[in-house]
């Protein structure tokens, strides 16, 4: 079937080929405007983790940053316009605000911040920080979209009310209705407790029990025979849902629970923003595309800053102006559509900031549901039945 | 054994495509093509044509089949008749939509991964150049008087403008998010787009090149982000156009002169392409994960019949 091979033809071709790039190169437009993103994090202590099979990853959201970047410039160069992203990565022992207010302060109107939840929010309230458009790339805290918002901020990563919800959800189709909450000891576990509390009430399941995993994480002990203990209760539950956002123990609680019963939450099935095995809706093309430039797995953050740096571009691009009030009315209002690869155009909730999104629920080798999950309706869009709706949000940066 | 049941097959087929027109549908998942006769309202069979086929279209003699076949990277001829393979075309990468210019002896293909589009020369089975263009470009038309072919790129979320004479981009028009098919009235006087995430179709004035019109597709019952429109054919009168509007499971008539939409017509799940029956009687739809295709009676405006046709209905054409 291969054709043979005729040498100057090949050559014949390569010449067009490079004839027709460059010909096409008068296409472009004159570069008239240039936007400066920055991009700020700081650099990670490896945490202590279970296995090997999946190494710590250093550089998690910034080649998602750079990948926005290459797209809003394939526009940008049509249209006149030229996006460059600066990458500032704090040392472990550095000071996040020392380095913001000498590389970042009165030099850029755009930043996207892959931090933890309390550096953001000591950035946010800097008065040179006020004067800025802020990224978030790195939170999942849901006080930092209620009581703690603040209106120079936007969030790309589904809260966790949003996770709690979407997983929900689902287990009310599946009609898995009776919860073990299985909680682990650390302030983000407790926090993602309380989202599924909160979920669990408003769809109306029920915690029959609640436990916290304080034991020791050695799985050379007694791992296997403590979790068939530990899962033994005396009502009966339909799925065990567990919280444990570091991954300490909750890889181990599959299979080996008492009865058997399903594991879903931080492990088993776990809602992210971002898996792997998503392919839908284009999904694999900015998969390959990801992998190509990064030679590994887009992440969770990775999307997020890709998108934040996407929004950017598609916020200049339709208004036409760098001007950061103009840019950050036209992100927030109805016209404004961002093609995330998940089916459903994604905007800005006007009341708190928040990227409204399809959740994926993932198993770790297959994609199990996308959430909102058929059936659960909303007046105005379904996404919106995913976390803090304008009714029930604490939020009060519209009434500054 | 094999080859006795193959001739006995083949003859069968052709004993009933040989008078009436024939329905062709790519099926993504299963790695086929469908071959129906609507008349009949019968699938009459399948047969494997290669990895993931996508685009589709037929020559203007009816003779050729062309199938993108994705992950083979490569673009298949097909017999009409025997639907035996009969060539290869280079397509570039992951080819997912192309288009034939009217004569019929080039071919335009897509190469989402690269932002590139190719320009084949079909008779010599060689690429005669290839193009830049934005992220993910996808839609790509012709224009009947062969003027011009249009590319959309669902990521920059542009159409460019580029002239058959040149090869080279003449205009980029910013689009509604996420552009996904193009197609040019009879009278090259128009181009209509659709946009997925927006949920519109735009008018583009050919003369200009600029939108001269935007449609906001609305169904009662349906919140505005499950509408996303993507196939779009617009009849040989211009009379009416009509619109696949995806997961909304709808097809969207238009009033190609008004520019109203007339009604909606509620087909199978996420439909995605659309084919005239040569008469133009009739529309055939795709619908991607109902597995099946819908036919709608254009004099009356409604869907007379579902035919199951295999997983993941993909492209349509249909031969008199």
């Amino acid at each position: 079937m291969m054709p043979l091979i005729n040498l100057p033809s090949i050559i014949i071709v390569n010449i067009l080929l490079i004839l027709g790039v460059a010909n096409s190169e008068s296409a472009y437009a004159k570069t008239n405007q240039i936007i400066d993103i920055a991009y700020l994090t700081q650099e990670q202590v490896v945490p202590p983790s279970l296995s090997n099979l999946d190494p710590f990853i250093k550089d998690k959201g910034v080649i998602g940053a750079e990948l926005g970047i290459d797209d809003d410039n394939t526009t940008g160069k049509f249209i006149g316009q030229q996006f460059n992203l600066k990458r500032i990565v704090v040392p472990i022992d550095g000071n996040i605000i020392r380095v913001f207010d000498k590389e970042i302060s009165k030099k850029f109107q755009y930043l996207v911040i892959n931090l933890s939840a309390s550096q953001a929010t000591q950035l946010v309230d800097l008065p040179a920080a006020k004067k800025m458009l802020l990224f978030d790339v790195g939170t999942i805290d849901d006080a930092l979209r209620n009581e703690q918002c603040r209106s120079n901020v936007l969030h790309f990563l589904p809260s966790r009310a949003m996770r709690a919800d979407a997983l929900a959800q689902y287990m009310m189709k599946k009609r898995w209705t009776k919860w073990f909450l299985v909680v682990g000891s650390r302030q983000e576990d407790l926090l993602f407790a309380n989202a599924l509390k909160r979920s669990a009430k408003r769809f109306g399941l029920e915690i029959v029990a609640e436990k916290t995993w304080d034991h020791t994480y050695d799985k050379r002990r007694t791992a296997q025979s403590d979790v068939g203990v530990f899962t033994q209760l005396e009502d009966d539950y339909d799925v065990l849902v567990v919280a444990d956002e570091q991954g300490q123990f909750g890889e181990y609680l599959d299979y080996r629970t008492w009865v058997p019963r399903p594991v879903i939450g931080t492990q088993g099935l776990a809602a992210t923003a971002w898996h792997k095995t998503h392919e839908q809706w284009g999904a694999i093309q900015i998969q390959n595309r990801f992998k190509e430039k990064a030679h590994r797995w887009m992440e969770e953050q990775d999307y997020a800053a890709y998108l934040a740096v996407r929004a950017i571009g598609e916020a200049t691009t339709r208004t036409k102006t760098n001007d950061l009030s103009k840019v950050k009315e036209y992100m927030l209002s109805d016209s404004f559509a961002l093609q995330g690869y998940k089916g459903n155009p994604l905007s800005f909730r006007s009341w708190d900031g928040q990227l409204r999104q399809p959740i994926l629920l993932a198993a770790p080798r297959s994609l199990v549901a996308v959430a909102p999950i058929e059936g659960f309706l909303h007046p105005k869009t379904e996404l919106d039945t995913l976390g803090y709706d304008q009714p029930e949000s604490l939020c009060k940066w519209n009434k500054e | 054994m094999k080859n006795k049941y193959l001739v006995f097959f083949l003859i069968m087929a052709l004993n009933a495509t040989v008078r009436a027109e024939s329905v062709f549908v790519t099926l993504e998942k299963d790695n086929a093509l469908a071959v129906i006769d609507p008349i009949a309202g019968k699938l009459i069979k399948t047969v494997p044509v290669g990895q993931r086929p996508r685009g589709i279209a037929i020559s203007p003699d009816n003779r050729s089949l062309y199938i993108a076949t994705s992950d083979e990277n490569i673009i298949k001829i097909l017999d009409v008749e025997t639907l035996k393979e009969v060539g290869r075309l280079p397509s570039g990468e992951d080819p997912e939509t192309f288009a034939l210019n009217p004569a019929g002896d080039k071919l335009y293909v897509s190469n989402e991964d690269d932002s590139l589009v190719t320009v084949i020369d079909i008779a010599k089975k060689k690429v005669v150049k290839q193009i830049t263009v934005g992220v993910e470009p996808e839609g790509i038309a012709v224009s009947p008087d062969n003027k011009w072919f249009v590319s959309a790129s669902e990521t920059t979320n542009m159409v460019h403008w580029i002239d058959t004479e040149t090869n080279a981009i003449v205009e980029n028009i910013l689009v509604d998010p996420r552009p996904r098919a193009v197609k040019f009235t009879e009278d090259s006087q128009q181009l209509w787009v659709t946009s997925e995430m927006a949920g519109t179709l735009m008018i583009l004035d050919v003369k200009t090149r600029q939108i001269i019109k935007t449609i906001k597709f609305q169904v009662t019952g349906l919140t505005a982000d499950k509408i996303q429109p993507v196939g779009v054919v617009i009849d040989k009168d211009n009379n009416r156009g009509y619109v696949a509007l995806g997961p909304a499971n709808r097809v969207a008539v238009i009033n190609a002169k008004t520019f109203e939409v007339e009604k909606v017509l509620l087909v199978g799940q996420r439909v995605w392409n659309l084919a005239f029956s040569p008469d133009q009687k009739r529309l055939y739809t795709t619908n991607g994960t109902s597995n099946d295709i819908s036919i709608i009676d254009l004099e009356n405006q409604v869907v007379t019949k579902s035919i199951g046709v295999g997983s993941y209905p993909w492209g349509v054409v249909v031969k008199p």
